[in-house]
């Protein structure tokens, strides 16, 4: 059995101007010690999906659906008591923004000794010295001096380094990183990620990478989760879906890399932009943006389709497959060639 | 990185002596933007000293004053009305005149200053214990409870003090008899002004906590799974102490001057255990005959105790305020 078994989540958020549904039918397994990457444009419902995990989802937002089963426990429905037991003890998260993570007028040391003695029974000076410990497995420089200082007088790669020694505090199974690298610059990116992957691996700790950038994603992970407008859309072995991406959405993405651009020219790019969750399409979600839809993409959501090892939620995978590519799919009532939204295709630069 | 790599990951290592030097927080402190702009500030100093000089007169005072204006027997109702030793009729023994009792002015001030500042204190503790209690619950829970506790602090504003101060005051005098009253003055105008003045703490409060709650630490915080009472308090409350400290500035100067109204309008500190205020009624119906200085220079006090209080919170404000940091 998985360690953490995410089964047809469904979030919504009751808004006044009715629901929005951040996530939908979203299903995932991470087991022990495996490294996952979740990717997606911002809105795709990512955070939100890590959010959800602990089970952190705040008013007006709520599961409508669907469990989370966390080592055998179904976590949606555990009493609040049960649930910050497992919270920042069993899974715990890094967040974005290391200057917003840390409490500001707490020194490091007194915000590390506070987590361990929230959850275990310890003495202050044995939490003391598993915080210098942890600090020392991240590579802090004079851990001893860190542990007195305010967030305030440290650099941003040295606190998401002592952020990073907050989520291992407990030895947990998973730590669930949202973005942990875009709030840095990229030679601290490089470093953090590093660390991250190593201490992951060397402790056996499963990871949840919450990223848009698929650099990351194919150094760091083992597997690959795509979502688009709070649906999954394409999961399986990261390097299938970076060398092979299935998925129309994906391969843009790949695509829009700028590396893969012609030099000299512009960078390739998905026209249009995500739908906001309250005008979704109808059909597949990616439809307006897609080059290969068809009649049934406007009016049927995709179901998963095998191919290879991974999962692919489009009525397109076979037809691409054989090789069909720019053919007229759509087509209006008398049978001639239409396009879905022209508003949309105006702007394409080939 | 290498030596770290080295050490095995289980056992907690114990800790390298580090060679750069922690500065202790004393050394801290001294080094703070707070001590930094006092002392480029020749009016907060000269403001400070001033309110020393004051607090240290007020609580030694049964040390340093020539009498007891409580001990009735020292009294001499021959004295009364002495003018200050420096006018013509002045008794040295009396640098400041008698009062209408014959208490020496000055030792009256000296008491009265001492009860003035204990009802400013205690009843800004009060104020600040219900007020920060209530602002947080109301900006951290929210919903329901915050409408409710909201709603209490409209109504609590609505009614002034005096309303309440008169109510209680002659609930109480009603019920246990005037002599009761004048026994526990002290502690029921802490209460009274505590309770009436509340609701600029939870405001206050409630509005930093609104802009605090929605910052990452505090999901960091929940992340980690502490609970509620415990963001609360040990995360979010240290966040917004500074416009607590500023407030309380003020609410310890409106709180004495609030004192002073009441006993003045006789609903406060009985004649004999005078506060400021009583001091200053009681001078009030000899100022036609001449005799001002009962009444002025406990109102110079008055003025002078309340005046640097709001000097030292409009520093403060200024130091604390990160709008205006110059660091």
């Amino acid at each position: 059995m998985a360690l953490l078994e995410v089964n047809n989540l469904d979030v919504r958020f009751a808004m006044r101007g009715g629901e929005v549904r951040a996530l939908r039918d979203v299903s995932f397994t991470l087991e022990r010690g495996e490294r996952l990457g979740i990717v997606g444009e911002s809105g795709a419902g990512k955070s939100v999906a890590a959010f959800t995990i602990l089970n952190l989802i705040a008013k007006p937002g709520y599961i409508a659906g669907g469990e989370i089963k966390f080592d055998g426990e179904v976590l949606n429905t555990l009493k609040p008591k049960a649930m910050q037991s497992i919270r920042g003890n069993r899974i715990s998260m890094i967040f974005q923004d290391p200057m917003m993570t840390l409490n500001p007028v707490l020194t490091i040391g007194e915000q590390m000794i506070e987590c361990l003695k929230a959850h275990r029974r310890i003495s202050r000076k044995d939490a003391r010295a598993i915080a210098l410990h942890k600090l020392n497995q991240v590579f802090i420089p004079s851990p001893e001096k860190r542990l007195d200082q305010y967030p305030h007088e440290l650099s941003g790669g040295m606190r998401q380094r002592i952020i990073i020694a907050i989520a291992l505090l407990l030895d947990p199974d998973i730590i669930v990183a949202d973005e942990p690298t875009t709030a840095l610059d990229v030679t601290i990116q490089a470093e953090i990620m590093e660390l991250l992957l190593l201490l992951c691996e060397k402790h056996n700790v499963g990871l949840i990478l919450i990223t848009h950038d698929l650099g990351v994603v194919s150094q760091v992970t083992q597997r690959t989760l795509v979502m688009y407008a709070g649906r999954v859309i394409e999961q399986g072995p990261t390097r299938e879906i970076i060398n092979d991406a299935q998925h129309p959405y994906t391969q843009g993405l790949i695509n829009a890399l700028p590396q893969m651009a012609t030099p000299g020219s512009r960078l390739n790019q998905i026209r249009g932009s995500m739908p906001t969750l309250t005008k979704i399409p109808a059909g597949c979600a990616f439809n307006p943006r897609c080059d290969f839809a068809a009649n049934i993409c406007l009016e049927k959501v995709p179901a998963f389709a095998h191919s290879g090892n991974c999962k692919v939620a489009c009525h397109m995978v076979d037809a691409m497959v054989a090789g069909e590519r720019w053919t007229p799919i759509i087509t209006d009532a008398n049978g001639n060639g239409a396009t879905p939204t022209d508003s949309h295709r105006t702007e394409v630069n080939a | 990185m290498s030596q770290s790599n080295t050490q095995s990951s289980n056992a907690p290592v114990t800790p390298k002596t580090s060679s750069i030097v922690v500065p202790g927080r004393w050394q801290r402190f001294r080094e703070s933007y707070l001590v930094y702009s006092f002392k480029r500030d020749w009016m907060a100093q000269a403001c400070l000293l001033v309110f020393i000089a004051m607090v240290l007169g007020a609580f030694l005072a049964p040390w340093i004053a020539p009498a007891d204006p409580y001990d009735l027997a020292s009294i001499d109702i021959m004295n009364s009305e002495l003018p200050p030793a420096w006018m013509a009729g002045g008794d040295p023994a009396f640098l400041l005149g008698t009062d209408a009792q014959g208490r020496d002015l000055l030792s009256t001030i000296l008491y009265g200053t001492r009860v003035s500042l204990l009802i400013g204190f205690g009843a800004v503790i009060l104020q600040a214990l219900l007020g920060v209690t209530f602002g947080l619950l109301a900006g951290y829970l929210g919903g329901r409870i915050d409408a409710f506790l909201m709603r209490m602090a409209d109504i609590q504003l609505s009614f002034s003090t005096l309303m309440v101060a008169i109510v209680v005051g002659a609930i109480i005098k009603a019920t246990f008899g005037g002599a009761a009253f004048s026994d526990y003055a002290l502690i029921l105008l802490i209460l009274i002004i505590g309770l009436a003045e509340w609701p600029q703490y939870a405001r206050t409060v409630r509005a930093s906590v609104l802009a605090e709650k929605n910052k990452e630490y505090v999901d960091a915080a929940r992340v980690m799974g502490f609970r509620s009472r415990r963001i609360m308090f040990r995360h979010i409350l240290p966040n917004t102490l500074s416009p607590i400290f500023v407030i309380s500035t003020v609410q310890i100067a409106n709180a004495i001057i609030s004192e002073a109204a009441l006993s003045f309008l006789g609903l406060g500190m009985p004649e004999t255990q005078p506060s400021l205020g009583s001091l200053i009624k009681s001078g009030f119906d000899y100022l036609q005959s001449g005799s001002w200085w009962i009444t002025l220079i406990p109102g110079g006090v008055l003025i002078v105790l309340v005046l640097v209080i709001n000097l030292l919170g409009d520093w403060l404000r200024d130091v604390m305020n990160p709008r205006l940091y110059k660091g």
